[in-house]
C-alpha cells in the first residue's frame, strides 16, 4: 500500500509540475496575474508530493519491504538502518527519485525568498524550474519508477553494493545533488530573463546568492567523494579523472566561471550575454553528467546499470532543455545590452581572462571525456583517455588562471594601470619565486611540477596578503573595526581564493613527496617508511553486520615514540561475496599515515602496504576553505533577504525599464 | 545574431555523438591482433598431458579457437552452442582452457559434453596474455594461412554464428 | 575514542612483549626495488581491460595481477617503458593506455585544449579592443542604480 500511495504521489506531482511549467509563463507573457500567482502555491503543492513520495521509499527501505523491485536490488536485512536509508539513493531510479526532491526543494526555497523579485518574473523562473520537474517525474514514471512491484516478492534483497556501504554515501550524494541540481535556480533565472527581455543588474544581483549557494554544495559534495574514495578504495587516490567525476567536476568549473562573471554583470553590467550563457552551461553541464552515469556510454565506476531507452529518454530530454535554451539564447542573447566600458587593462578584463580559462578548462575537460566515444562512434578504434592526459591538459590551462587570482582582485574596475600593479605585486612575485626555489631544494626534490604549485599557491597567499594588508592598513580604525569595514563577501572572496593555494598546496606537496613501501608482514615485523616504525601487531577476525573481516592492527612509533595506531581491514561481504579493503589512516595536519592490507601470504604472513603522504587533508581543507568562503559571501548585507513586499513603486519602476531593454 | 549560435551548434555536434554512443558497447575492446598471425605456443593438452598442442597444428584449416574455463559463468551459456556447432561438424574447434585446474576443467567436460578437437590448458594465463584475453570466454576465427580473421569477445550467441561466424569460416575455407 | 585506541593499545603491547623483543624487520613483498619502480610508473599509466575504469596499478583483478607480473618480468629483463608498453599494445590494443599515443585520430584530443586556449584568447582580445573604442560609457545610470537598490531593499 505505501509504495503505491508513492508511486500515486509521483504521479499527482507530474500533473501539478505540468501546470506549473506552463501556466505561470504563459501568465507573465500574457500579463495575466492569477496565473501568474499560481507559481508560488504549486511549488510547495509539487514539493510535498515529492516529499511524499520519497517517504514512501524510505519507508520501504527501512521496514524492508522486498516487494518493490527497487528495494529489492539494492538492500539487503543485514544491511545496518542507515545505509538503507541511505541505499535509498544507492540505485538509478532512487537517485532520479532524490533528484526531483531536491529540484522541488529548489523550487520551494525560490518561492519562499522571492518576495522582492517582480512577479512575471517569479512566475518565469518557477515555470523553468517547473518544466524541468516535468521531464525528471516524466522519465521517471515511464522508464525508471522505483515503486515498480516484484511479484512475488524476494525473500531478501540483493544488499547495496559494498563500495557504497559507507558514511560518504550518506553526504556525498545528496550534497552533489544539491550543487548539481541548484544550477537549475541560475538557469531558470536566465531563462526568464531570456524570455522577460529583462537581463539587467538587478538580475544579476538575485541569481547570485543562488549560484554561490549550489556552487557552495558542489564544492562540498566533490570533496567529499574525493574524500570518500581516498579513505574507500585502498590506494590513497583523490581524484581519477574518471568519466563521471569530471562530469561533476565540468558544472563546477563553469560555476565557478558564473560566480565572477555574475560580479561583474552585477557591478559593472557587464558581460551580460556570457553570464546567461555560463548560467545555461552549468545547469546542462550537470544534466549531461546525469545522461553520462545513467546511458551506458561511457564506463565508470559511478555508472548505474544500463538501459537503452533510459539513454534514448534523457537525450531527448538534454535536446529539449539544453537545446531549446540555447536556441533562445541564440535567438534573445543579441538584444541583451552592453554594459559598461572598460579597459583592456581592469578588473574586468581579467575576470574575463579567467573566465575564458575556465570555460577552456571545462571545455577540455568535456573533449577528453567524450574523446573515445568520438573515435568509437567515427570507428576510428578504441582508445582510453585517463590520468596522465588530464594531468597533463589541465595544469598549464590553470596555472595563468591561478595566476590571476593574485592579480585581479587588485586591479581597479574600468581602468588600472600595469606599472602600479607591478609595484604592488612585485613583493609577493619575489617571495612567492623564491619559495617556489628554495623550498623544493631544502626538501630535497625540485621538478618543474613542484616548482610550479608551490610558486601559484605561494603567489596567491602573498597577493592576497598584499591585498588584505592595504586595505586594513588604510584605516585608522582599531583593528576588529578594520575587518569590519571590509564587506563580507570581500573577505568570502580573500578566503575562498585562499583555498585554492591551499589546496594547490596540499596537491603539490602530496605528488611531490609521498611514498609508499608494499611489504610482508608476520605478526611483530617492523617496516621502516619516513622516519617512522610500522609494527604489525598481527590480524583478528571479526564479524560485521553484514561482513566478516580481517582486522590488522600497526602501531607506529617514531624513535621508540608511539605516535599512532592503523587499523586496516579486509572484508567480504557476504550477500554480494564482495571483498573490499578498509585502509587504516592517521590523519596529520602535516602528513597522513595510511596502510591497507592485501592478501593473506603463506605462513600467517600478510601483504601490507604503507603510504606517508604529506600535506594530503589540505586538499580537502583548501575545499572547505573555498566553501566557507562562499557562505561568507552569502551572508553578506546585500543579500540579506528582507522578508517584504515589494513596493508600488518598485513595481512602477520596473515597467518603463523593461520597454527600455526590450528597444535596446 | 551568428555568434550567438555556436553554443547551439556544438551541443547538438555532442547530441549526434552521444546518440551513436547508445548503440556503442563501450566495454567492447576490439582486438589488434585481427588481421595478423595467431600467435604461436606449445601448450599440453588436458587428456593427454605428456602431448603438446601448437597453432601450427592447425595449418591448412580454418578453425576456431575458443578460450573457456570452468569458473567463467558466461562459458556456461555458449557451451551447448558449441557442442551443437562441433555435431554439425564443418569447422573444428580447440579449445584453451584458461587458468583452471585439470580435473574441474575435466569434470566440466564430462557434464556438459567435449564439442573440442583437442583442449590446450593454458594454466598460468601466459598464453592468454599473447592473444590478448581478457575476459574468458573469447573465440578467434583462424585461416588456413594461420591468420585470426576474427575475434568474438563474450559467449558465442546463435547471432554471431548465423551473421558473422559461419558465413566467414566459409568463406575462407574456400579460399 | 583515543583513550580506548591506547588502553588497547597498551595490552596488546603487553601481550605482545615477546614477539616485540625479537622483532622481525619486514621483507619487500618485491626484491627488486629498482624494478618495482618502473613498475609502479608503468601500471599507473595502464587500464584494467576487466575492471576498465582502473589502472591496473589500482586493480585487484585477476588479469591486472597477472600483466603486473608479466610487466614486473619485462623489466627485470631490463625492457624500457617504450618497449613493454608496445608490447602490451600489439595484445590489446591503444585502449590499454591511459596516455593515448599522438597520431592522427587523437591530434584534436591533443591539440584541442590548446587550440581551444588561443581561440579563447583571440575572440578576448578583440572584445576587448572593440570595447576599448566604444565612446560611451553605458553601465549603470544613477537612474538604474537607485532603481536596484531599491528593488533590493
Amino acid at each position: 500500500m505505501i509504495p503505491e500511495i508513492g508511486h500515486f504521489s509521483l504521479i499527482l506531482a507530474l500533473l501539478v509540475a505540468l501546470v506549473l511549467g506552463s501556466f505561470p509563463i504563459i501568465g507573465a507573457a500574457r500579463g495575466n496575474a492569477v496565473w501568474m500567482g499560481l507559481a508560488k502555491p504549486l511549488a510547495r503543492v509539487q514539493f510535498i508530493l515529492i516529499a511524499l513520495a520519497f517517504l514512501c521509499l524510505v519507508y520501504a527501505f527501512a521496514f524492508m519491504d522486498y516487494s518493490v523491485l527497487y528495494v529489492a536490488n539494492n538492500s539487503n536485512s543485514k544491511l545496518p538502518l542507515q545505509f538503507r536509508i541511505a541505499a535509498v539513493w544507492g540505485g538509478h531510479e532512487g537517485s532520479l527519485l532524490l533528484w526531483a526532491l531536491i529540484l522541488s526543494i529548489w523550487t520551494v526555497a525560490v518561492s519562499l525568498f522571492s518576495k522582492h523579485i517582480p512577479d512575471d518574473m517569479r512566475a518565469r523562473i518557477l515555470g523553468v524550474m517547473g518544466l524541468v520537474s516535468v521531464g525528471f517525474l516524466l522519465f521517471m514514471l515511464m522508464v525508471s519508477n522505483p515503486f515498480e512491484r516484484l511479484i512475488p516478492a524476494a525473500l531478501d534483497g540483493r544488499d547495496l553494493n559494498p563500495l557504497l556501504q559507507d558514511p560518504g554515501m550518506i553526504f556525498h550524494p545528496p550534497m552533489l545533488y544539491m550543487g548539481y541540481v541548484g544550477f537549475s535556480v541560475a538557469f531558470a533565472f536566465s531563462i526568464a530573463a531570456l524570455l522577460g527581455g529583462q537581463l539587467d543588474a538587478a538580475w544579476a544581483r538575485w541569481s547570485r546568492p543562488w549560484t554561490i549557494l549550489a556552487w557552495i554544495f558542489l564544492t562540498v559534495g566533490i570533496m567529499a567523494g574525493s574524500n570518500w574514495a581516498y579513505y574507500e578504495l585502498g590506494w590513497g587516490g583523490w581524484w581519477f579523472w574518471d568519466a563521471v567525476e569530471n562530469a561533476s567536476f565540468m558544472p563546477w568549473l563553469v560555476g565557478t566561471a558564473l560566480i565572477h562573471s555574475l560580479a561583474v554583470t552585477e557591478k559593472r553590467g557587464s558581460f551580460k550575454a556570457w553570464t546567461v550563457l555560463l548560467a545555461i552551461c552549468a545547469f546542462s553541464l550537470s544534466l549531461l553528467g546525469t545522461f553520462l552515469v545513467r546511458s551506458g556510454v561511457l564506463t565508470s565506476v559511478h555508472a548505474f546499470a544500463t538501459d537503452p531507452r533510459r539513454g534514448i529518454f534523457i537525450l531527448a530530454f538534454l535536446v529539449i532543455v539544453i537545446g531549446g535554451s540555447l536556441l533562445l539564447f541564440a535567438w534573445r542573447a543579441s538584444t541583451v545590452g552592453r554594459g559598461g566600458k572598460f579597459d583592456v587593462i581592469s578588473r574586468e578584463s581579467f575576470l574575463l581572462a579567467n573566465n575564458v580559462l575556465l570555460a577552456v578548462a571545462a571545455l577540455s575537460v568535456l573533449l577528453g571525456t567524450l574523446y573515445p566515444l568520438f573515435l568509437d562512434a567515427l570507428n576510428l578504434g578504441k582508445i582510453s583517455v585517463g590520468p596522465p592526459y588530464f594531468d597533463a591538459v589541465f595544469a598549464p590551462l590553470m596555472a595563468p588562471a591561478i595566476f590571476l587570482m593574485g592579480v585581479g582582485p587588485i586591479a581597479r574596475w574600468k581602468e588600472a594601470a600595469l606599472p602600479e600593479l607591478a609595484l604592488r605585486l612585485r613583493w609577493a612575485f619575489g617571495i612567492s619565486l623564491a619559495t617556489a626555489v628554495i623550498l623544493p631544494l631544502m626538501l630535497g626534490n625540485l621538478t618543474p611540477m613542484i616548482g610550479l604549485g608551490l610558486f601559484l599557491a605561494f603567489w596567491v597567499f602573498a597577493s592576497s596578503a598584499e591585498l588584505v594588508y592595504q586595505r586594513l592598513a588604510k584605516s585608522d580604525l582599531p583593528l576588529l573595526g578594520r575587518i569590519k569595514a571590509n564587506s563580507r563577501a570581500w573577505w568570502g572572496m580573500v578566503i575562498a581564493h585562499l583555498g585554492i593555494a591551499v589546496f594547490v598546496l596540499g596537491v603539490t606537496i602530496v605528488k611531490g613527496f609521498e611514498s609508499e613501501i608494499a611489504v610482508k608482514m608476520l605478526p611483530g615485523d617492523v617496516a621502516h617508511l619516513a622516519g617512522y616504525d610500522f609494527t604489525f601487531d598481527g590480524v583478528v577476525d571479526r564479524i560485521g553486520p553484514n561482513y566478516q573481516a580481517s582486522h590488522g592492527q600497526i602501531h607506529v612509533t617514531k624513535n621508540g615514540v608511539l605516535r599512532t595506531i592503523l587499523e586496516p581491514e579486509k572484508r567480504l561481504y557476504t550477500v554480494t561475496n564482495m571483498p573490499m579493503t578498509e585502509a587504516g589512516i592517521s590523519p596529520h595536519l602535516l602528513h597522513d599515515l595510511y596502510a591497507s592490507l592485501g592478501e593473506p601470504l603463506e605462513g600467517g604472513a600478510w601483504s601490507v602496504r604503507i603510504y606517508h603522504k604529506p600535506m594530503v587533508e589540505w586538499i580537502w581543507f583548501g575545499c572547505l576553505m573555498m566553501a566557507f568562503g562562499g557562505f561568507l559571501a552569502l551572508a553578506d548585507k546585500r543579500y540579506r533577504l528582507k522578508r517584504r513586499a515589494p513596493s508600488k513603486e518598485v513595481k512602477s519602476s520596473q515597467q518603463p525599464k523593461n520597454s527600455k531593454k526590450a528597444k535596446v | 545574431m551568428k555568434r550567438g549560435l555556436i553554443p547551439l551548434l556544438i551541443f547538438l555536434v555532442v547530441v549526434g555523438f552521444l546518440f551513436k554512443g547508445l548503440f556503442l558497447d563501450p566495454r567492447e575492446v576490439p582486438s589488434p591482433l585481427v588481421g595478423k598471425p595467431a600467435p604461436q605456443f606449445s601448450l599440453p593438452v588436458l587428456d593427454h598431458p605428456e602431448t603438446k598442442f601448437s597453432p601450427k597444428d592447425m595449418l591448412g584449416k580454418v578453425w576456431l579457437f575458443n578460450v573457456w574455463a570452468s569458473w567463467c559463468a558466461a562459458c556456461r551459456d555458449e557451451h551447448p552452442i558449441l557442442v551443437e556447432m562441433s555435431k554439425a561438424g564443418f569447422v573444428p574447434i580447440v579449445g584453451m582452457d584458461y587458468k583452471d585446474t585439470r580435473a574441474e576443467a575435466q569434470q566440466w567436460l564430462d557434464q556438459g559434453g567435449n564439442p573440442y578437437q583437442t583442449v590446450a590448458v593454458d594454466a598460468d594465463g601466459r598464453v592468454g596474455i599473447d592473444y590478448g584475453v581478457y575476459g574468458v570466454p573469447e573465440t578467434y576465427v583462424i585461416d588456413k594461412a594461420g591468420v585470426i580473421a576474427y575475434k568474438q569477445i563474450g559467449p558465442v550467441t546463435y547471432d554471431a554464428l548465423r551473421d558473422k561466424i559461419i558465413p566467414l569460416v566459409k568463406r575462407l575455407q574456400a579460399q | 575514542m583515543t583513550s580506548i585506541r591506547i588502553i588497547r593499545l597498551l595490552a596488546l603491547l603487553c601481550a605482545l612483549q615477546v614477539p616485540s623483543l625479537l622483532a622481525q624487520e619486514a621483507q619487500p613483498l618485491q626484491p627488486n626495488a629498482a624494478v618495482e619502480v618502473q613498475v609502479e610508473r608503468l601500471s599507473t599509466q595502464l587500464r584494467c581491460l576487466v575492471c576498465q575504469n582502473q589502472t591496473i596499478a589500482d586493480s585487484h583483478a585477476e588479469l591486472a595481477q597477472d600483466l603486473k607480473q608479466e610487466i614486473r618480468e619485462m623489466a627485470a629483463k631490463g625492457m624500457t617503458d617504450q618497449a613493454i608498453i608496445d608490447y602490451l599494445v600489439v595484445r590489446y590494443g591503444d585502449f590499454v593506455r591511459y596516455k593515448p599515443p599522438f597520431n592522427p585520430a587523437t591530434s584534436l584530443l591533443w591539440l584541442g585544449p590548446f587550440g581551444l586556449l588561443l581561440a579563447g584568447a583571440i575572440g578576448l582580445f578583440t572584445m576587448l579592443r572593440r570595447r576599448q573604442k566604444m565612446t560611451a560609457d553605458v553601465p549603470l545610470t544613477a537612474d538604474e542604480a537607485r532603481q536596484v537598490s531599491e528593488l533590493l531593499k
